[in-house]
């Protein structure tokens, strides 16, 4: 058994932080945001609109009982590459980019494949009650962060259930780091 | 309502814990008022303390000593004409302080100033911490942007590239504390603010001399790293004022602007508090395993008191050696009873250590008990303040590619090597 769970401080049956109205207000929020990130012709606008979505985002998963991957969500995306991206946009000379069109040729493509998309979210909806569980999950979020490491670098002299898959996109994101420096020196 | 506020009375854990949504909001609004007041005395100290340094008086007309300057700029800050630029970005231009203001204060969420006097004891407390305080450099960001206008945004711009490059070195050296916090013991890391005060507390070692000099290396690491977070001097390459009139909030005034100082002095607050919380015993009293037999208790609970008194007795040395001017008399009169207000402060705080001397358990001994962790906490982050302004008056602002080379070339391999080497030193020595 985890030691953390056997830490009287925290209370695993401990009422749920998350109420259905804390659910819709980010739902809400992370759609309106979503649609002004593509509506928006200021892309700085949009890439403000999309922190907005990823903050809300970092919220639901925390309903969802992960405070790690919510916290993580937020120092990656929204405190580093969104400064990232607003780095770039904000050298990008704005009154010629909001001249151009828009949209372009592709929108029906995509039109189909969102609806392909919400077709699958909607039966997934209303007849995969078979593939979740039929009553809340007891997840104390207080191991979360532990439960995280188990997974990823295993536990108790095992290998965890995702330590390979991990490991080798740690080596992909290496590769990409390696080709940024490649591209960018003229000589190394 | 009222059973809510009694039954936490004797809870020994805080209130987002323990659900209790009342004592929560109230623990919110005391540290909103407290952080609010503290800004404004380190306003008010920065400015003396920096021409102390200069060799000058700083500000002396309003109140003795200057003491209710800032309540003056306060007023006048909030008097002042509001002025957006034309070409401005109004949504942006109006929303870019708040952005900063929020990030900065909604850390204080997690920051523990006793084992139960935070908001709430998060499982992610670091990682929410460093999360949300990285959100600051959009405010930032945006106000340059919004400004539009030249130095605003080439003030905005270095920002970001020196708080995100900044931030690398500082989530490493803090990542090497937390691993401290789970040496050869499986299961017992943790990210929690409190935890990691209590993982201290349990080893009986701050971390700044656990692993010496490996501690204290990191602990220089984030130290720095803070600085450059902050955007203070040497590292106010965002407003060096030399260059860029005032950086980022040159477009900005009135209340909006005051709103980004109040934003900035909160966030090196809450900087400072990391550091404290993660190299320097948190809560903890000097010595609390060393010196644990009840006498040194009760010694180390007069200090909240003695403080209290000493400013009292500076205080009251003003007063006697203000001017006998007919001019001065209402300066003196308020000094002096700014000085009996300290004293009775300081009254009440022995008679609470002398009351609840002898039990942890008891009313007075609860008030006794958290009295001390707030005060011990709130010390050692004032010392972290001085530092800042120390600083300011000492070292000339760096230049860009000399703050770029030692963030990237000097600071990230040093604390990536701490880090392995901490790692190291965990698994192998036991």
């Amino acid at each position: 058994m985890n030691p953390a769970l056997a830490n009287p401080a925290i209370n695993v049956s401990a009422a749920p932080v998350g109420t259905p109205y804390f659910f819709y207000g980010l739902a809400a929020a992370a759609i309106i945001s979503g649609l002004l990130v593509i509506t928006r012709r200021n892309a700085v606008h949009s890439a403000l609109a999309l922190i907005v979505t990823l903050l809300s985002v970092a919220g639901l998963y925390l309903m969802l009982y992960a405070p790690f991957v919510a916290g993580v969500q937020i120092i990656v995306y929204a405190g580093g590459i969104m400064v990232l991206f607003l780095f770039v946009i904000m050298l990008v000379n704005i009154e010629r980019a909001s001249k151009e069109r828009q949209f372009n040729r592709m929108w029906p493509v995509g039109l189909v494949a969102s609806c392909a998309l919400l077709a699958l979210f909607m039966s997934a909806f209303t007849k995969g009650k078979s593939l979740f569980p039929d009553r809340p999950l007891q997840l104390p979020e207080g191991i979360n962060t532990q439960q995280i490491a188990a997974a990823l670098y295993g536990e108790a002299g095992k290998m965890g259930a995702y330590t390979f898959a991990f490991e080798i996109a740690s080596l992909l994101l290496l590769v990409a780091i390696l080709g940024a420096v490649i591209m960018t020196k003229k000589r190394i | 309502m009222l059973t809510e506020f009694m039954s936490y009375l004797h809870s020994t854990v805080t209130p987002g814990e323990a659900g209790n949504q009342l004592w929560a909001l109230i623990y919110v609004l005391i540290i909103f008022t407290g952080v609010s007041i503290a800004v404004i005395a380190m306003n008010w100290l920065e400015r003396k303390a920096l021409a102390h340094f200069q060799v000058r008086l700083g500000p002396m007309r309003v109140g003795p000593h200057g003491l209710l300057q800032p309540i003056a700029d306060a007023l006048k800050l909030m008097l002042k004409e509001d002025i957006i630029p034309s070409e401005a970005d109004k949504m942006v231009f109006w929303f870019a302080p708040m952005i900063g203001l929020l990030a900065s204060f909604t850390v204080y969420i997690v920051i523990p100033f006793g084992p139960s006097q935070a908001v709430s004891d998060m499982n992610i407390g670091i990682l929410f911490m460093l999360g949300v305080s990285s959100l600051g450099v959009l405010g930032i960001v945006t106000a340059g942007w919004a400004s539009n206008s030249h130095y605003p945004l080439i003030g905005a711009l270095r920002s970001s590239a020196q708080m995100v490059s900044y931030e690398v070195a500082m989530g490493l050296a803090v990542v090497s504390a937390i691993v401290m916090t789970s040496m050869n013991t499986a299961g017992t890391g943790t990210l929690s603010m409190i935890g990691i005060v209590q993982a201290q507390q349990q080893q009986g070692i701050w971390f700044l001399f656990k692993f010496f000099p490996l501690g204290f290396v990191a602990f220089i690491i984030f130290a720095i790293a803070m600085v450059a977070e902050t955007n203070r001097a040497p590292f106010d390459l965002a407003e060096a004022e030399s260059e860029l009139t005032a950086g980022f909030h040159t477009e900005y005034s009135g209340l909006r602007w005051s709103l980004f100082m109040l934003a900035e002095y909160a966030a090196m607050i809450a900087v400072s508090s990391i550091a404290v919380t993660l190299w320097v015993g948190g809560w903890m009293r000097p010595f609390p395993n060393l010196l644990s037999a009840p006498i040194w208790e009760f010694i180390f609970s007069l200090f909240p008191g003695l403080t209290f008194a000493a400013l009292a007795a500076i205080a009251f040395i003003g007063t006697v050696r203000m001017p006998s001017h007919s001019f001065f008399k209402i300066q003196r009169i308020g000094l002096a009873g700014f000085a009996l207000v300290l004293a009775f402060i300081a009254l009440v705080l022995f008679a609470i250590a002398i009351a609840g001397r002898s039990s942890d358990t008891s009313i007075a001994g609860r008030f006794r008990v958290g009295i001390d962790y707030v005060y011990w906490f709130v010390l050692k982050v004032a010392i972290f303040m001085y530092l800042f302004i120390w600083y300011r008056a000492t070292w000339p602002r760096y230049r860009f590619d000399q703050l770029m080379k030692i963030g990237w070339k000097v600071m990230l391999p040093i604390s990536l090597g701490v880090l392995i080497l901490t790692a190291f030193w965990g698994v192998l020595v036991k």
